[in-house]
């Protein structure tokens, strides 16, 4: 559990997970969206499909990081679903100030952007980059590791709802091994997406040495708003990195977004960690670990592995399930923390 | 003030006259001489409350520039040849978002074969991009223009490129005159930005146009250059006012009085050009020369209008469009539209292929005999083409052609121009 709400004494959690309830929270630990005057730096109106996971999590960690800079916020935004769906011409969503320039320099942008920040000598107003994974595990890539290893003055926050969602679903480095998209088609000998050795990205960021590293989840809400804050309180270069479910993407019902995150994390699928200057500073533990097919099976882009004539079916899931056990290994995520 | 100087270090001068507040880029040759010198200044402390930022591609370099002019930093960037295209997609958008950043491009050719030698390619590859794009002839002009630029680009919010010939101009030490800050803050205000992203008042920049607007948003991009056509020769004017010099402008005539034969390029062969009329004159010959400073926009009426009274116009240009021919050539046409003066297209010194005088001259002594609907190639090694021509008809793995002709070349290729 992350730093911002350990000193509650008791906590009521929901049922069979670590995730706190808010109304049982003091005050100042609400969410940023239970108090009137909460920030808002995407208003209503936009063009997300029911149930996106990425509107929800930008929504919620800028807003987090809104109320932490006093509004003095820039966003710059990679080309993609958020990108498209909160600015219609001629409307926009964003009530704080946002540029959007390409799909792969949103890292670069922002590094500029802070740069004109530090030579007007206005250290208060604070910069963050966003985009999807296409936007950051791929094509972006070479942007964002340059802003890393400068150390720029930008929180970088990665939306991965693990496809090219604004283009029609197609694979990125961050589609799971056996996932259906549209350029991993469940057709023919090895149906779906390979399975290669993975782009951790968030590990990634922590070999640059950045001064933090964190992933969060729209499963906890209250955990992501903590690390949106915390990133905040922090000078140098930081990357987040969010898991959005996508409903249409991933074949899942649009009232499944939430459910479906928490059992990426409750399955170990997804670990949330928080990282300091390279080194692993805390993790989430999963308080009543999960097989991966309980994530797996509602999503549609992952339906083939069910299915009894497919021959490769069983393997691919003891692959994903090997991945999840290795990431609870990794990140210390089945330690007994139930009785703290 | 006076001084014997490499072009690379008094354009870096003139840029830090002007007061930049970020300099973004990535090395690449010719380029480099000035972006180190501009590094130079910013540690030394010649170069105040200036942000110099070290990249990792040309790509991000610009994309920094993006997100600092987009913040209200007066911007400044430089390239050349493979580095241009490298940041291809952010040429486009920063001058989409009209985005008043300027870029030095050291002009060099564009691979394969790899080649860092001066020619016009670069240039030509982003002459569609929304960029105002002046080139300077001498080393003093490139200083010139490069305080010029600043004004342009803020006054319209568009960003501009200056053009200077890699190595000849970049490389060359020659004496230049470098201006006084006092004379550089007299001509070239603050950067006040029409738009900037600021949270105290929180815009959206960036957005999604469709159909329903995007032709009229590239019409104003159009506009803008159109403005600029007013503009350019303008400030050409308060230039001189200021520093008392003749510099910019959108194009200038040399000795094109009574001419028959007048010959148009751009950038430094001018100067060759220049030398090469004055001789022909001695010897009795009608011929001028006009000099196209700003490219972007293309003064199509100023260039009419230099060119109606002759009888044959000669385009030296330094860039090939490969399966049609001249650039600045079809612009010249499209100039002289309706009016039925030859336009010679002569692509010269392509991967920095020296422009020889002698061989200029013997062009224009034959020219009224050429078909001007040909495209000539200036000291084209005819031989050589021709018997690669030959190889690739008879042998289906002939190989790659640039190995093959450096082959044909034999061991003393590099000394053989
Ligand atoms: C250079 C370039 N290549 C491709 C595209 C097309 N494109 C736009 S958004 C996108 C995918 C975005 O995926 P991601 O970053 O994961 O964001 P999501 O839409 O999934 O939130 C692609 C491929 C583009 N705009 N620019
Ligand atoms: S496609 Fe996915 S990411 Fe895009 S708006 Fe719809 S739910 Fe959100
Ligand atoms: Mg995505």
């Amino acid at each position: 559990m992350s730093k911002p709400i350990d000193n509650q004494t008791v906590k009521f959690y929901q049922t069979g997970t670590l995730t706190v309830g808010n109304r049982l929270l003091d005050p100042e630990q609400r969410t940023v969206q239970a108090s009137a005057e909460r920030t808002n730096a995407i208003t209503c109106g936009h063009r997300a499909c029911q149930g996106c996971g990425e509107a929800l999590g930008a929504r919620y960690a800028l807003d987090a990081a809104m109320r932490a800079t006093d509004g003095q916020l820039i966003c710059v935004n990679a080309t993609g679903c958020l990108e498209v769906f909160t600015t219609p011409y001629p409307e926009t969503s964003w009530q704080v100030s946002w540029l959007h320039s390409l799909f792969g320099n949103a890292a670069a942008v922002a590094s500029g952007v802070a740069a004109a920040q530090r030579v007007k000598k206005r250290p208060q107003v604070r910069v963050i980059a966003q985009g999807g994974d296409g936007g950051t595990t791929d094509i972006g890539f070479g942007c964002l590791s340059g802003m890393f290893e400068r150390n720029d003055d930008v929180l970088y926050i990665c939306y991965d709802n693990e496809g090219y969602m604004n283009t029609g679903v197609q694979r990125s480095s961050a589609t799971p091994g056996g996932a259906r998209t549209a350029t991993t088609p469940a057709v023919g000998e090895a149906p779906g997406n390979v399975f290669g050795t993975g782009k951790n990205v968030p590990l990634i960021a922590m070999a640059h040495n950045i001064p933090y590293v964190a992933t969060a989840s729209v499963a906890d809400l209250h955990d992501l708003e903590a690390k949106a804050t915390k990133a905040m309180s922090i000078r140098g270069a930081r990357y987040l990195h969010v898991m959005v479910p996508c409903p249409l993407g991933w074949g899942s019902a649009a009232h499944d977004t939430i459910k479906l995150a928490r059992l990426a994390m409750e399955s170990g699928f997804f670990p949330l960690f928080e990282a300091e200057h390279g080194v692993v500073t805390s993790s989430r533990a999963i308080r009543r670990k999960v097989p991966v097919i309980e994530y797996l099976k509602p999503q549609k882009r992952f339906a083939h592995l069910f299915k009894p004539d497919n021959p490769h079916g069983s393997e691919a899931l003891a692959r994903l399930q090997a991945q999840a056990d290795e990431n609870c290994r990794r990140f210390n995520l089945l330690r007994d923390e139930g009785a703290v | 003030m006076l001084k014997q100087i490499e072009g690379s270090h008094a354009m870096a001068e003139a840029i830090a006259l002007c007061r930049p507040e970020v300099i973004c880029a990535y090395p690449i040759t010719p380029q480099t001489h000035i972006v180190e010198g501009l590094a130079e200044m910013v540690r030394d402390g010649h170069l105040n409350d200036c942000e110099y930022i070290n990249v990792e591609s040309e790509f991000a370099a610009l994309s920094v520039g993006i997100g600092s002019s987009a913040a209200g930093a007066r911007t400044y960037t430089a390239t050349s040849s493979q580095g241009l295209l490298f940041m291809m997609e952010a040429v486009y958008n920063a001058s989409g978002l009209g985005l008043p950043i300027v870029m030095t491009l050291g002009n060099r050719a564009i691979g394969a074969p790899i080649n860092i030698w001066n020619d016009h390619s670069d240039a030509m590859s982003v002459r569609d991009a929304g960029w105002i794009m002046l080139f300077a002839e001498t080393n003093q002009e490139a200083v010139d223009l490069h305080i010029q630029a600043f004004k342009l680009a803020e006054e319209l919010s568009c960003p501009v490129m200056v053009n200077v010939d890699g190595f000849i101009l970049t490389h060359a030490v020659e004496r230049v005159d470098i201006p006084s800050q006092e004379q550089v803050d007299a001509f070239l205000p603050p950067f006040d930005p029409v738009q900037s992203v600021d949270p105290a008042k929180p815009m959206s920049i960036g957005a999604m146009v469709g159909p329903e607007a995007f032709m009229e948003v590239r019409y104003l991009a159009h506009h803008k250059q159109m403005r600029a056509l007013e503009r350019i020769p303008a400030m050409a004017e308060e230039y001189k006012a200021i520093f008392g010099r003749e510099s910019g402008g959108l194009i200038r005539s040399y000795r094109c009085e009574d001419a028959e034969t007048v010959v148009v390029a751009m950038g430094s062969v001018i100067g060759t050009l220049k030398d090469m009329v004055d001789e022909m004159r001695e010897a009795g010959a009608k011929i001028g020369v006009v000099s196209i400073c700003s490219f972007r926009p293309f003064p199509l009426d100023d260039v009419r209008q230099a060119l109606l009274d002759a009888h044959r116009v000669v385009v030296v240009e330094k860039a090939l469009a490969v399966g049609m021919g001249g650039v600045l050539a079809s612009h010249v046409r499209m100039a002289l539209r309706g009016h039925p003066t030859r336009v010679y297209t002569l692509i010269a010194g392509l991967g920095g292929r020296p422009i020889l005088k002698s061989s200029l001259k013997d062009f224009m002594a034959r020219a009224a005999a050429e078909p001007h609907y040909d495209v000539h190639f200036l000291d084209l090694k005819e031989d050589l083409v021709s018997a690669e021509i030959r190889r690739m008809d008879a042998v289906r793995r002939a190989g790659p052609i640039a190995e093959n002709v450096l082959r044909r070349l034999g061991p003393n290729a590099q000394t053989v121009l």
